[in-house]
């Protein structure tokens, strides 16, 4: 009775997880003022586990819109904030070492994460425009902040000037298009768009309609870094420390997807004759630049940068599959992938940045014989690489399947082009297991320390990608 | 039901051993491998010969994509599940005599492996199936890197970009086939990937014919057949014993037995519109294998490319789609398992005592070696197909099913008799016999140890040589029911 209560009373409003992760995040800057590191890693995982719970009482809790159909919280949505915030509850381990190092601003990290999922989560739940702005600018300026938050770390700052000029242009960009589309359409609600768009009133305003839908393109495809709008990836990601990084390229991208796909699917699917060929271009051209730029790389950290390049390649096959629906076999995929994939590369990071502490270097040699000084680290590493690689037994394979499958019917030589450059990506993910398990370590080298959280972490992220891999139907079709 | 305890029993011990160190985990692994070997006796003994597969377990692995894990085996997947279960308990004792590093993970990996094995063979949906020859691929890789020689590094990533590169168009090859079936439009849950449901396809001539190419990728890369061959005979040289008669012994299979059910029934029309070239291909494989062979000097090597030059005629025998000729693919790849593991064993042994495999370093050996050089001489025959000995029945059914197909092609793959006799005979008159080399009255017989591991490998030699019938009986409808989808 007192649980219904507090319900009507606190949680009416279905958005919980929006408003217990702004009431966190403030929460985390007062813990601040203990001055005690140790009560903040703890706690902030606590706060996630509190709000990922909320969120999974979301689940088929159909609710109408809130703020005058500003923001919804559907399965969709409920869907992707699961996924952004487990990728940030396995992610905080790894801040350790901060906490060792007695940083003194952690607990404005973790508010500045915790507010940054509050704009993930509006991105994926918006249905509105304005409030996917709204979500994308929070999520940014988070991340501008933390990129540069090593402050005495000249590339640091680099990575953290690169991105806010790149990313503010974009969101520039971004900005523009909604401003354009509403010119077209005067709406900027999501499904009013829709039936604007497919029953157009004034001829003369179609030009500026399908610019308005590019310049939105070009502004999403900059933050999931989709080709040709990827270039500051590589340079951001490896001057970011590492740890913010795994968040880049894992909430960034999972939030950016997500709503990618609400844009096409809700607003614009009878602009598809327009932005159908558009996406397919860019899928092509990120898969390529994406793989092949993987392969020339010598640095883990890099290598995973541009992986995360071609990663949005493959989702962006799913786009091209969904064909503006955003429940079929096309959007479980790439709910599916966005899972697999952050968890993977949570692990991956995880395992790099343990690695590049402890031996201070970040190339492929630095992993020199991790199999016999850290058996677990690489196995780990293993199974992540594996899953990225798209190989079977983990949750990459199935992840590639879903979308491949459900491309293939139309978009063969799509499914083709990702197939050939997925065995490109067999090259370089092979590269890490190579030097882990293959290759001597250096002499003098030391096992690298793990703390115990980090190790059931990173068993855990093992454990999942494998079970996603070997029992995929529990999370196959949900949507 | 017994199939899922097949398929599980090994993965299961081999999460256990990660656990145990020392002559725990020997016990363990070769007890778990003893008890598989038990289980699949007993399915052979409680199995009813059909034309269809016995001990189905049908459950619905991924509903939202129509995928289902289903398991079962028929004659022709059961005699390879017998030779796999056969074959891995002597794999695992021939490891017990290497001093290698971290033993447990060895263990593990190839009971790992055998899991993988055995679901290739028993695999009756095509993602299962693709999942399972990926599964099989993962701990053969590490086995081969981590223990493996010192050019390992270089060999193994092209073994692996080989296969996997193969089984990625194979994979493609059965995406498009699973989107064919069910209505052409609705949910992923509509279509199959289940074999029978592949076997129902009706497609035009032209579609498979490149189809034929796609899933026959990853075959042609696995038996090896010229010219898809090149990672092969570095990769048995470099790998670690054990896992070269895993990759020789069994894992070759795979691409005999993944053509046979897989390749044949599932696109007849691109089959006969390429068989032509693939016995082609074979036969040179045969030629150019024995060939090389001749000109080796490394035992190992040599044996490599004998094996290279075996599988072309079992290729070519699979792909005369007669009877016989199938019947004697089946036979072949019992007794070329059997043979194979065998010969390296033996090289295995010469190594380990005299520390080199170098054919001019060696001579002599036979004085001091008399149990060594009457087991040598039995599996080297047996290679050569001398009657009495399996590979003489499998050959000989082999050569008959090619001669069917075309008497001249059957007079050229004939020549793989007389070729192998010259390379295996000459190389054991100059490893055994010879003048005496340094290691002549040092080197010492064959232990018990080892001679346990020998034995049943003679013992079954001269079982599929003499009454080849116990076999041939249990695969014969299998064979025969393939044929009729193909049919012929």
């Amino acid at each position: 009775m007192t649980f219904a209560v507090g319900r009507t009373f606190l949680f009416e409003a279905h958005m919980t997880s929006i408003i217990l992760l702004s009431v966190f995040g403030i929460l985390n800057l007062f813990l601040g003022f203990l001055r005690s590191n140790k009560v903040l890693l703890p706690g902030a995982m606590l706060l996630l586990l509190a709000v990922f719970g909320a969120n999974y009482a979301d689940w088929n809790a159909e609710h109408a819109p809130y703020f005058n159909n500003m923001l919804v919280v559907d399965n969709y949505t409920v869907a992707f904030t699961g996924i952004v915030l487990l990728t940030t509850i396995v992610l905080l381990p790894f801040s350790r070492s901060y906490v060792v190092a007695g940083e003194q601003n952690l607990a404005e990290y973790y508010a500045l994460l915790l507010f940054s999922l509050v704009g993930a989560i509006m991105m994926v739940g918006y249905d509105h425009l304005l409030m996917l702005f709204v979500g994308i600018e929070i999520l940014s300026v988070c991340m501008y902040v933390l990129a540069g938050s090593r402050k005495r770390d000249s590339r640091s700052n680099e990575a953290a000037l690169k991105y806010f000029l790149m990313g503010a242009f974009a969101t520039g960009i971004l900005l523009f298009g909604i401003a354009l589309l509403y010119g077209a359409t005067g709406t900027f609600a999501l499904s009013q768009l829709a039936t604007a768009i497919a029953t157009p009133a004034n001829a003369s305003l179609q030009p500026m309609l399908y610019i308005g839908i590019l310049m939105m393109i070009i502004g999403i495809g900059f933050k999931v870094s989709a080709a040709p709008f990827h270039f500051w990836t590589p340079d951001v990601y490896e001057g970011t420390p590492t740890f913010f990084t795994a968040f880049m390229s894992t909430v960034v991208k999972t939030a950016g997807f997500g709503a990618f796909l609400k844009l096409l699917a809700v607003a614009l699917p009878a602009a598809q004759g327009f932005w159908m060929p558009t996406i397919q271009a860019m899928c092509a051209l990120t898969l390529l630049l994406g793989n092949v730029g993987a392969a020339a790389q010598t640095s883990t950290k890099r290598m995973l940068a541009y992986s995360s390049v071609s990663h949005a390649g493959y989702l962006l096959i799913g786009l091209v599959a969904s064909k503006g629906n955003l429940t079929g076999d096309a959007a479980n995929g790439i709910f599916f992938y966005s899972l697999a994939y952050s968890i993977a590369t949570i692990a991956a990071f995880g395992v790099v940045k343990l690695v590049v502490d402890h031996r201070q270097r970040d190339d492929y040699a630095g992993l020199n014989g991790l199999g016999r000084t850290n058996p677990l680290l690489a196995f780990v590493m293993t199974v992540a690489m594996l899953s990225l690689a798209g190989i079977p037994l983990t949750g990459g394979f199935f992840g590639k399947f879903f979308l491949l499958a459900a491309a293939g019917r139309e978009f063969i030589g799509l499914v083709v082009f990702a197939v050939i450059m997925s065995m490109v990506g067999l090259y370089y993910y092979l590269r890490p297991l190579i030097a882990m398990y293959l290759r001597p370590a250096e002499p003098d080298a030391t096992p690298v320390p793990v703390d115990g959280i980090q190790k059931v972490t990173l068993a855990f992220l093992a454990l999942l990608t494998i079970v996603l891999g070997i029992a995929p139907g529990f999370l196959s079709g949900i949507l | 039901m017994l199939t899922a305890v097949l398929l599980f029993l090994p993965l299961a011990a081999a999460l256990l051993l990660l656990l145990n160190k020392g002559a725990t985990a020997r016990a363990l692994a070769l007890g778990a491998s003893l008890l598989e070997f038990g289980l699949a006796a007993y399915a052979a003994i409680a199995f009813k010969t059909t034309g269809s597969a016995s001990f189905n377990l049908d459950y619905a692995w991924i509903p939202s994509a129509g995928i289902n894990f289903h398991v079962g085996m028929d004659g022709l997947s059961l005699l390879l599940v017998l030779l796999t279960t056969f074959l891995v308990p002597l794999i695992l004792l021939s490891a017990f005599k290497h001093d290698y590093d971290n033993p447990s993970a060895f263990y593990a990996l190839v009971l790992f492996m055998q899991t993988g094995l055995l679901g290739v063979f028993t695999s009756l949906d095509a993602f299962l199936f693709y999942f399972f020859w990926e599964v099989a691929l993962i701990p053969i890789y590490f086995l081969a890197g981590a223990w493996g020689g010192e050019r390992r590094v270089a060999v193994t990533l092209k073994f692996f970009l080989y296969t996997v590169v193969g089984s990625l168009l194979m994979l493609a090859g059965f995406v498009y086939l699973y989107l064919q079936t069910g209505p052409a439009a609705g949910s992923l849950a509509a279509h199959s990937s289940e074999l029978s449901a592949f076997y129902n396809l009706k497609l035009s001539a032209a579609e498979q014919s490149w189809l034929f190419w796609l899933i026959f990728a990853a075959f042609a890369v696995k038996m090896p057949i010229f010219p898809f061959h090149t990672w092969q005979p570095d990769t048995y040289t470099e790998s670690p014993a054990p896992a070269t008669m895993l990759l020789s012994g069994i894992m070759l299979k795979m691409g005999i037995y993944g053509t046979m059910r897989w390749l044949l029934p599932v696109v007849p029309l691109g089959v006969s519109q390429w068989s032509k070239l693939v016995i082609i291909l074979s036969v040179i494989g045969i030629i150019y294998g024995a060939i090389i062979a001749i000109r080796q000097r490394d035992v190992k090597r040599l044996i490599a490319y004998s094996s290279l030059s075996h599988v072309g005629l079992m290729a070519a025998g699979v792909f005369s789609l007669t009877s016989i000729g199938l019947q004697g693919a089946t036979i072949q790849m019992l007794a070329h398992g059997v043979n194979v593991v065998g010969m390296f064993f033996i090289a295995d042994a010469i190594e380990r005592r005299t520390g080199t495999r170098y054919i001019p370093d060696l001579g002599g050996l036979t004085r001091r070696t008399p149990i060594l050089s009457v087991c040598f001489l039995v599996m080297l025959l047996s290679t050569v197909a001398l009657p009495l000995t399996g590979g003489f029945v499998g050959e000989f059914l082999l050569l008959a099913g090619v001669y069917q197909y075309n008497a001249w092609v059957g007079a050229v793959a004939g020549l793989t008799i007389i070729f192998s006799a010259v390379y295996l005979l000459r190389m054991f008159q100059r490893v055994m016999l010879g003048p005496d080399s340094s290691f002549s009255e040092t080197i010492t017989d064959l232990t018990g140890g080892e001679l346990l591991i020998l034995v049943p490998l003679i013992a079954l030699v001269f079982w599929l040589g003499l009454f080849p019938n116990s076999f041939m009986s249990i695969s014969e409808p299998a064979v025969t029911s393939l044929l009729t989808q193909v049919g012929r």
